[in-house]
């Protein structure tokens, strides 16, 4: 089991209080009616699916409910960071 | 290659078992081959295996970055069936069980298909309604599958607990009785053997790091860990790894590779006949020939490559055996591993062509590919070949993402292999 730091409750906690919640980063289109199929496509069913460093949402479902984003490898699914939602990606990664 | 029969035993006993060859040969690859394989498991040998004997095209390379079918194929719990809801999907799962049916014979090696019947549990409503939609459309589709009451149930399945007091009580069953289970390490040699007895190169610790491509685009051949090999058409089945395969290419994929766990327990006599699924408590087993229970978990709700899942994914999946099963709580478990699959939005396989010329990909079987392996190397071998696909497989298209035709087997509930 995952040990998760919650950016809000700032403390780790048990990965079954939480929820994965895919990708990180992934802006939804602000005309999504307008766009082409192509778009559609690659906003909602493409991901990068990363061997490497990943960039992904977790909900803190079982804390504060809130969302944040986190880094992790998914080889070694060691947490490299975590940060609110709404913070920038970060440009570098802390011991790498 | 020297066919397997009884007398080679009764011939070879006599000589101290000196007489074997070895099942299939490790040669130095090639500077050009006609069409390179990407992963050695099940789909990719046997699609090796179809394109030599149906098509002809004998100047093949499997390359593999590990063990032949130490993927998902060695990995697997090794459940068959073909009652899945979609006329597309049954067509190639049933098209795959008809091919298990006769299977150990095309490849003279014992594959141990056994059809011994998949069990699935209904414990509420929705699950009556959707098993039942199941069992109504698998018959308009001429797939067998039929409706259960609980008595049936535990008749078919005897240690089967169907008490109305368990926390899901089982309110009745769907049976398909020519689903059951095979031998998954012999299913990746047999298509070995026959394809390397026909010519395939198989090329074992031998890692695809990179895709060249010629000015118009279309492949020439790979980068690999034993350098470049030339080819003119490029097959990738590489189940979890796909992703990771494609961008080599520049193709982006609308794949997520999860952690998916099993385990076996100590080995035991015969009790359970037939494989038992429930989807409600998220639980399946089935007995090997070698006695051990064989059960298999969810997937971890994270995306990884680390071939390992979370233990309690493990917990919750011995919770539901120990309810359904009350007769096992006091028995050991042995062993469990994990393996990567590859899961695409609505839950179908992608065999298809791609926007890159002389680009095939078999990918996307997530939690339940097992069972297609002989179909979907049948109609794979045939889309490399003639460069168009089966009428089978036509439906599984990488672009159906785009144009919103979705084979959408996760909306009907078909959960889990
Ligand atoms: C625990 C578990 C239980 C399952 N239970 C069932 C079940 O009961 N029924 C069922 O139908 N299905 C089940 N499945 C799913 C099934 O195992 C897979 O869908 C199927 O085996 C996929 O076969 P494959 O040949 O495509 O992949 P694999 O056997 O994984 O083969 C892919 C190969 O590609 C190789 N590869 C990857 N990248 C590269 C590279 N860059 N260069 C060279 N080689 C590379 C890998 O090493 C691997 O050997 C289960 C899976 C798991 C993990
Ligand atoms: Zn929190």
């Amino acid at each position: 089991m995952l040990l998760i730091r919650c950016p809000y409750c700032e403390e780790e906690r048990p990965e079954i209080e939480f929820r994965h919640a895919g990708e990180a980063h992934v802006a939804r289109p602000t005309d999504i009616a307008s766009i082409s199929d192509e778009e559609f496509e690659t906003f909602f069913f493409i991901r990068a699916n990363t061997r490497g460093t990943v960039y992904e949402r977790w909900r803190h479902v079982h804390g504060c409910a809130r969302f944040f984003n986190a880094v992790r490898d998914s080889m070694s699914d060691r947490f490299i960071m975590t940060y609110k939602a709404g913070d920038p990606k970060p440009k570098k990664l802390p011991g790498v | 290659m020297k066919k397997y029969s009884v007398f080679a035993i009764a011939r070879e006993a006599m000589r101290g078992h000196r007489g074997w060859e070895q099942q299939w040969t490790s040669p130095e690859p090639k500077a050009e081959y006609d069409v390179v394989i990407v992963g050695a498991g099940g789909h990719g040998l046997g699609t090796a295996y179809y394109l030599a004997k149906e098509h002809g095209i004998t100047n093949v390379a499997v390359l593999e970055k590990g063990w032949l079918g130490g993927g998902n194929t060695g990995r697997n719990t090794t459940i068959i069936r073909s009652n899945y809801l979609y006329d597309e999907s049954a067509g190639i799962y049933d098209h795959a069980l008809k091919l298990w049916d006769g299977l150990s014979q095309d490849l003279n090696y014992n594959v141990m298909y056994s059809a011994r019947g998949v069990m699935m549990l209904a414990h509420n409503v929705h699950d009556v309604q959707s098993l039942k939609r199941h069992v109504h459309a698998n018959r308009l589709n001429g797939i067998d599958n039929e409706w259960l009451t609980p008595e049936q149930a535990k008749d078919y399945c005897p240690p089967l607990n169907i008490s109305r007091d368990a926390r899901y009580p089982v309110v009745g069953a769907s049976l398909q009785r020519r689903g059951g289970t095979a031998r998954h390490d012999a299913v990746a040699w047999g298509y070995a053997r026959g394809a390397s007895a026909r010519g395939v190169h198989i090329i074992q610790n031998c890692e695809v790091t990179g895709i060249r491509r010629g000015p118009n685009g279309a492949v020439t051949g790979v980068e690999t860990s034993r350098g470049f090999i030339g080819a003119k058409k490029i097959g990738v089945v590489a189940a979890g790894n796909t992703s990771v395969v494609m961008n080599m290419a520049d193709v982006r994929m609308p794949l997520e590779s999860y952690p998916l766990q099993a385990l076996v327990s100590e080995p035991i006599k015969p009790v359970v006949p037939c494989v038992v699924m429930s989807n409600t408590v998220h639980a399946y087993i089935s007995q090997s020939d070698k006695g051990e229970l064989v059960i298999g978990a969810g997937t971890d709700q994270y995306y990884s490559y680390s071939q390992a899942g979370a233990l309690h994914n493990l917990e919750h999946t011995l919770d539901a055996i120990c309810e359904m099963f009350p007769v096992f709580t006091r028995m050991k478990m042995l062993r469990s591993w994990g393996g990567v699959v590859d899961v695409t939005p609505d839950r179908s396989p992608i065999l298809a062509k791609t926007p890159v010329g002389g680009l095939y990909v078999n990918c996307g079987w997530g939690t339940g590919g097992f069972k297609a392996t002989p179909g979907s190397a049948h109609v794979f071998a045939h889309t490399i070949a003639r460069d168009e696909p089966h009428p089978i497989n036509a439906p599984f298209t990488l672009d159906r993402f785009r144009t919103g035709r979705l084979i959408d087997e996760a909306a009907a509930a078909a959960v889990a292999h």
